[in-house]
């Protein structure tokens, strides 16, 4: 009786993880660029559950977390603390390898989705993002120091680089849904990786991850490129503009 | 209207940008000075990244010398060849400006010596103008005249050697302490990102006795030509000048800049000294207070490295 019982139940998670449900989905760009009127910008991601045959019909309604994850960096968190009086930068952490910018959406506050084990896995949301910080003689991938981790994830949120929206995945029908992730104007440029989840009692069923480019364009790439690839000429542009301005200034308002 | 910054990485409202040149442009006409100690704190202060705001600003004071340095040539008030000794010295400052704030940097504690130089010097040099400003008001006052000084010779400058002739200021003195200010302008102007016109006029005319009718103009050369070798260096080396707002600051800071000389020139002297120093010690004591108190958000962050794939 228990040996049957425990056959059928992993049967049903067979079928739910392996053949069920399968997801197809597509963003409104995969190249953002960035132009000298840029102040931000909205990416939209579109989503289709498609279930076969065998799909098993469950009365649990799905949950879906639409992530973006920026180019990886190494940052270090500095503390500032009083010595002598005054206050000064005196301890700090690194962090490495962490994403530079991250944004989840979701169709439920992020304890309701799935799991912890599961949310874990797929770094949903802040508390679950993974940031290791380096340690003497390693990388503590366990988080190391929380209140370093704290205090990164807080200015990162302030900066608008880290952000977790929940309800803001929307179903139009039981099983196409819509999101629009915000793109700030401090947006960090680079490759970066939309990851659409989807869960349902806690589990996951199917993921489904596709890349985006940020980049400069035009006149803002040039100048980026030679303020780093041909950094003399760049100064010296710099300087020769404001000796032009400068004389410019002081013919137009000549006074004497 | 938005403007985004290719190198600061951030969007900005390029009015705003451009009302906070013209802003320091005028206060800089008016009381004749750079303004550089007011543009990089206000800059950081809406935003932009520190490291950017010293590097840009340094770009705008060459606009805005530059524009100086031609009036004064014009009138003739420069003595080239102390400019010329001033320059050499300046640059090689400079030089070591950039180094500085490029270890500084790295060690993370870039922010604090630009707050600890910022409340030393502007708060000596604002306190010093405010004392001699209210002397002169009150004298004017009492209808007395000035009193001023008589120079007192300076036994130990006049003791130097390598001696140097210099026939516009009327100087025979030695070539070490006009060097060694140079060298010290230089390298703390590159570093705080300001020209550092408000210690070299007066360290001119009391130290070295340069007569005040070419102080301005000779010290203009310096700026001019010190700020051009910083803002070459901080893009070479730290690639943290942004061209398009420097363009901005330098249009706003030269159109203010001539109305304010327009209204200085309607003022009496010691009040617009007495304002200068008003000004440059409440700069002085907002960086006092920030290091003093307890910041409201210990923590800030370095990215130490950017990678370009997730």
């Amino acid at each position: 009786m228990r040996a049957a019982a425990l056959a059928m139940a992993l049967i049903g998670s067979l079928g739910g993880q392996a053949l069920a449900e399968t997801l197809v989905a597509t963003t409104s760009t995969n190249v953002v660029e960035i132009s000298s009127n840029f102040s931000g910008t909205d990416i939209a991601v579109f989503g289709m559950i498609e279930r076969d045959r065998a799909t098993v019909s469950r009365a649990e309604p799905y949950k879906v977390a639409v992530q973006l994850f920026g180019p990886k960096e190494t940052v270090m968190t500095r503390r500032k603390e009083r010595r002598a009086g005054i206050w000064v930068n005196a301890t700090s952490r690194v962090h490495a390898d962490v994403p530079s910018f991250y944004v989840v959406l979701t169709t439920d506050p992020i304890a309701d989705i799935a799991t912890p084990e599961t949310l874990k896995r797929f770094q949903v949301g802040l508390a679950n993002l993974l940031l290791p910080q380096k340690i003497v003689g390693g990388i503590d991938v366990e988080g190391g120091n929380p209140e370093f981790r704290e205090a990164f994830i807080r200015l990162k949120s302030q900066a608008g680089l880290y952000r977790e929206v929940a309800n803001k995945v929307e179903f139009l029908t039981p099983s196409l849904f819509r999101a629009t992730i915000p793109i700030p104007a401090n947006v960090p440029i680079g490759r970066y990786r939309v990851q659409i989840v989807l869960f349902q009692e806690g589990l996951s069923l199917a993921e489904h991850s596709s890349d985006l480019v940020i980049s400069k364009t035009g006149f803002e790439q040039l100048i980026y490129d030679l303020a780093f690839s041909a950094s003399l000429v760049y100064g010296l542009g710099t300087v020769i503009l404001a000796l032009v301005i400068g004389w410019i200034g002081s013919v137009v308002f000549r006074r004497d | 209207m938005q403007l985004y910054l290719p190198i600061a990485e951030l969007s900005v409202n390029i009015f705003t940008i451009f009302g906070m040149g013209a802003a320091v442009g005028f206060l800089s006409g008016l009381l004749g000075v750079g303004g550089g100690f007011l543009l990089t704190p206000l800059l950081v202060f809406s935003g932009i990244p520190p490291a950017v705001a010293v590097s840009t600003v340094t770009s705008q004071i060459v606009a805005s010398s530059a524009s100086g340095t031609l009036a004064y040539w014009r009138r003739k008030s420069i003595d080239w060849k102390l400019a010329g000794f001033l320059v050499v010295a300046g640059s090689l400052g400079s030089v070591l400006g950039v180094q500085a704030f490029r270890y500084l940097r790295v060690k993370g504690q870039l922010d604090l010596v630009i707050s600890l130089c910022y409340v030393v010097f502007l708060g000596g040099i604002g306190l010093l103008m405010l004392i001699e400003s209210a002397r002169a008001l009150r004298a004017a006052n009492a209808n007395k005249p000035v009193e001023i000084k008589k120079p007192r010779h300076h036994g130990w400058i006049h003791g130097l050697p390598f001696k140097v002739r210099f026939h516009r200021s009327r100087l025979y003195i030695s070539a070490l302490p006009i060097l060694a200010l140079g060298l010290f302008i230089g390298f703390l102007g590159t570093l705080l990102g300001i020209g550092g016109g408000f210690i070299m006029v007066p360290a001119l005319i009391y130290l070295l006795k340069v007569p005040t009718g070419v102080v301005i103009g000779t010290s203009l050369v310096q700026i001019l030509v010190t700020m051009a070798v910083a803002t070459v260096l901080q893009a070479a080396t730290n690639h943290s000048v942004d061209v398009l707002l420097g363009l901005v600051l330098m249009v706003g800071g030269v159109i203010g800049a001539q109305f304010g000389a327009q209204v200085g020139s309607r003022l009496r002297g010691e009040h617009l000294r007495a304002l200068l120093g008003i000004l440059i010690l409440a700069v002085g004591a907002r960086f006092a207070l920030d290091l003093v108190m307890a910041p409201s958000e210990p923590y800030s962050l370095w990215t130490i490295e950017q990678g370009n794939a997730p």
